[in-house]
């Protein structure tokens, strides 16, 4: 049985719930979006991701109507809305701070949105015992905003802005108030809403982990502009540049020069004296063309002897461990000066480990384990 | 809790007795029998029976709360407009100096703001009486009010305002159902200000009230210059009460909100 893969991006026939085309916007002299094309399809729980200050909380206010760009346009669902005002659009967002409004209870918070139209009042009624029970608040209908947890707060903030069925929502940075524990269990909740009510999400954090836990696909921004647009699997394995191979996770770059050694094979060479590295790239590199090669710490495997059949093959010697406590990280120094990050999973007790700090380790990976990139 | 030193309790009784001997001593000879105010000749609560009799000090009473009531309600709403467009309305042409204008009053004498609000008056030919005093009291009170408002606004969280917009709010709307009940406080203490500053004022209502209309306080003024009654220290007397009671009631009240607020943070970090 094949299961069809939820990839409307991949379908040219599918026409985008929301496509910002060539939006810059300017606040006096800086840019804080730049000549931006972005298309989001409906039903997507769509990231943007990236450090504070990259803009992706102006693109998130330009959708909710509190910014309007300085160039191009933005469409809803084929319409161009700059002209429409915040509060004529079927967009609703989820505040960083929340905003429950303060004087409220939990269910007139709620309530709130809806009233504002003209919905009989029973069907507000049942609306926002829909959204109570859908977050889990019944109990806490007659509360106000100062009389339950942050947890509650957030899912408060969640169910108003639900409310109203929106064809999109925003949430910005919408659990980073929230401590580890309960973060990881909201994720999945965001989730599971998102697939019940099918509504359209555009998250905007800057929480990599976050990020890749709960979106469909992933924008990773950096000054204004947006680097790479992917799923997070193709985001992680596939990076499409040093900045987001950099961003994501963690990352050994090896910088050398390339020469080609088969169709799509290239050797590396980087450390002058040292055999070369060698990889597998799609895309091409010119003999002497400036090369980064980026391999993910647990792509590497260290171990006291060199194993016979690796692609690459290097000794070295353990400068640093970090005990993560399910994880390991040995920071190994290459001859040349080049340090080495190989993660390895504790499947034993401390105790057992095989190396210790000044040991001498022989690090490998296979040619197809790294990601050759140009810049 | 430390014992208090021999050099703290001196100051503080001197302190207290600096800041309360006058009024202690008014309110005593409010009941003093004598007419003589610096006599004491026993007990009585005769003046005050006499006060209530004295149909031109209830007149002038009368007259100052309605003057107050007016003026502090009008100042309100003006100072709060003007507190929200200096906080709210962004860059507009003149905003530095319409701010600078707002807060004149402030600073500037009121022999000044009286003297040119009776010019204006007489200018434009409007007779003096409550109308004009209201007026006059409204002018200067509503800076007042849009300094306490417009701090208040700029600690308010903006997007509280944005959240009100995005669920379908207009602009004002926004105003009346979230921002309004939020800042009310704000709101409410700088009526109280302004009523204040409208009862006890007597510079700028001595310019501005005329033959029909005279307040409390000028009422007062006037009768001490004839020398002091004892009738003027029981109405003393009587307003140092009122206000003493809705001071204390109005820290009751901000104490216990505090209170049950705290109470009811601490239930929901217990049911979390």
């Amino acid at each position: 049985m094949t299961q069809t893969v939820f990839a409307p991006w991949d379908d040219p026939s599918k026409k985008p719930l929301i496509r910002f085309d060539c939006v810059t916007k300017r606040f006096g002299d800086f840019v804080a979006i730049d000549d931006l094309s972005l298309d989001i399809f409906e039903q997507e729980f769509f990231a943007l991701l990236g450090p504070s200050g990259c803009g992706k909380t102006t693109m998130m206010r330009m959708l909710a109507g509190f910014e309007a760009p300085t160039e191009g346009k933005i469409e809803l669902a084929g319409q161009d809305i700059a002209p429409v005002p915040p509060n004529k659009r079927a967009v609703n967002m989820m505040f960083q701070s929340y905003a429950l409004f303060p004087h409220l209870s939990v269910y007139e918070n709620i309530a709130f949105g809806l009233r504002r139209g003209d919905m009989p009042k029973n069907d507000i009624d049942d609306r926002v015992g829909e959204m109570l029970k859908l977050t889990r608040l019944e109990k806490f209908a007659r509360r106000k905003p100062h009389q339950i947890s942050g947890g509650q707060r957030q899912r408060v903030a969640l169910a108003r802005s639900l409310a109203k069925a929106p064809k999109l929502l925003l949430l910005d940075e919408p659990l980073g108030a929230l401590d580890a524990k309960l973060r990881q269990a909201t994720q999945f909740e965001l989730m599971d809403i998102q697939e019940k009510t099918g509504t359209t999400f555009v998250i905007v954090t800057h929480d990599q982990e976050e990020a890749m836990t709960v979106a469909s696909r992933v924008a990773v921004m950096d000054e204004g502009r947006v680097i790479q647009v992917a799923t997070p699997e193709r985001i992680y394995e596939a990076p499409n540049s040093v900045y987001v191979a950099d961003f994501i996770g963690d990352v050994n770059i090896i910088k050398g020069t390339a020469k080609p050694s088969g169709s799509d094979r290239y050797e590396i060479l980087h450390t002058d004296g040292q055999p070369p590295f060698s990889a597998v790239s799609e895309t091409s590199f010119s003999e002497g063309q400036t090369c980064h090669l980026a391999i993910r710490p647990e792509k590497v495997s260290i171990s006291a002897d060199r194993t016979a059949d690796a692609d690459n093959a290097v000794q070295g010697k353990v400068l640093d461990i970090a005990y993560l406590g399910n994880l390991s990280t040995y920071y190994v120094e290459l001859p040349g000066g080049q340090v080495i990050k190989a993660q390895t999973a504790n499947t034993r007790r401390v105790s057992r480990r095989g190396f210790t700090w000044e040991d001498s380790v022989w690090l490998s990976w296979t040619a197809t384990a790294g990601v050759l990139l140009a810049e | 809790m430390n014992r208090l030193s021999w050099f703290n309790v001196t100051s503080l009784t001197l302190g207290f007795a600096f800041l309360y001997l006058p009024m202690v001593i008014l309110i005593i000879y409010s009941f003093n029998e004598s007419k003589l105010v610096t006599v004491w000749a026993g007990f009585s609560t005769r003046w005050y029976g006499e006060l209530i009799q004295n149909e031109a000090f209830l007149d002038a009473a009368w007259v100052t709360i309605k003057v107050a009531v007016t003026s502090s309600t009008l100042a309100t709403v003006l100072g709060t407009m003007a507190a929200y467009v200096l906080v709210r309305g962004g860059r507009f042409l003149g905003r530095t100096l319409f701010s600078g204008m707002i807060y004149a009053p402030l600073v500037m004498p009121e022999v000044i703001t009286g003297l040119s609000l009776l010019l204006l008056f007489i200018g434009i030919g409007l007779d003096r009486g409550v109308l004009t005093i209201v007026l006059a009291h409204t002018t200067f009170s509503m800076c007042y009010v849009s300094v306490v408002v417009s701090s208040r606004l700029m600690t308010f969280d903006r997007s509280l305002e944005e959240a009100a917009l995005d669920l379908g709010c207009s602009g004002f709307d926004a105003f009346r159902l979230v921002t309004l009940p939020i800042i009310a406080p704000a709101v409410i203490s700088g009526w109280l200000l302004a009523f204040t500053l409208s009862l006890d004022d007597l510079v700028i209502a001595s310019f501005t009230a005329g033959p029909s209309a005279t307040t409390l306080p000028i009422k007062i003024f006037s009768a001490v210059r004839l020398g002091v009654s004892p009738e003027i220290n029981a109405l003393s007397t009587i307003m140092i009460g009122i206000v003493t009671v809705g001071v204390i009631s109005a820290s009751l009240v901000s104490k216990q909100n505090s209170l049950r607020q705290q109470r009811d943070e601490q239930a929901a970090a217990r049911t979390a």
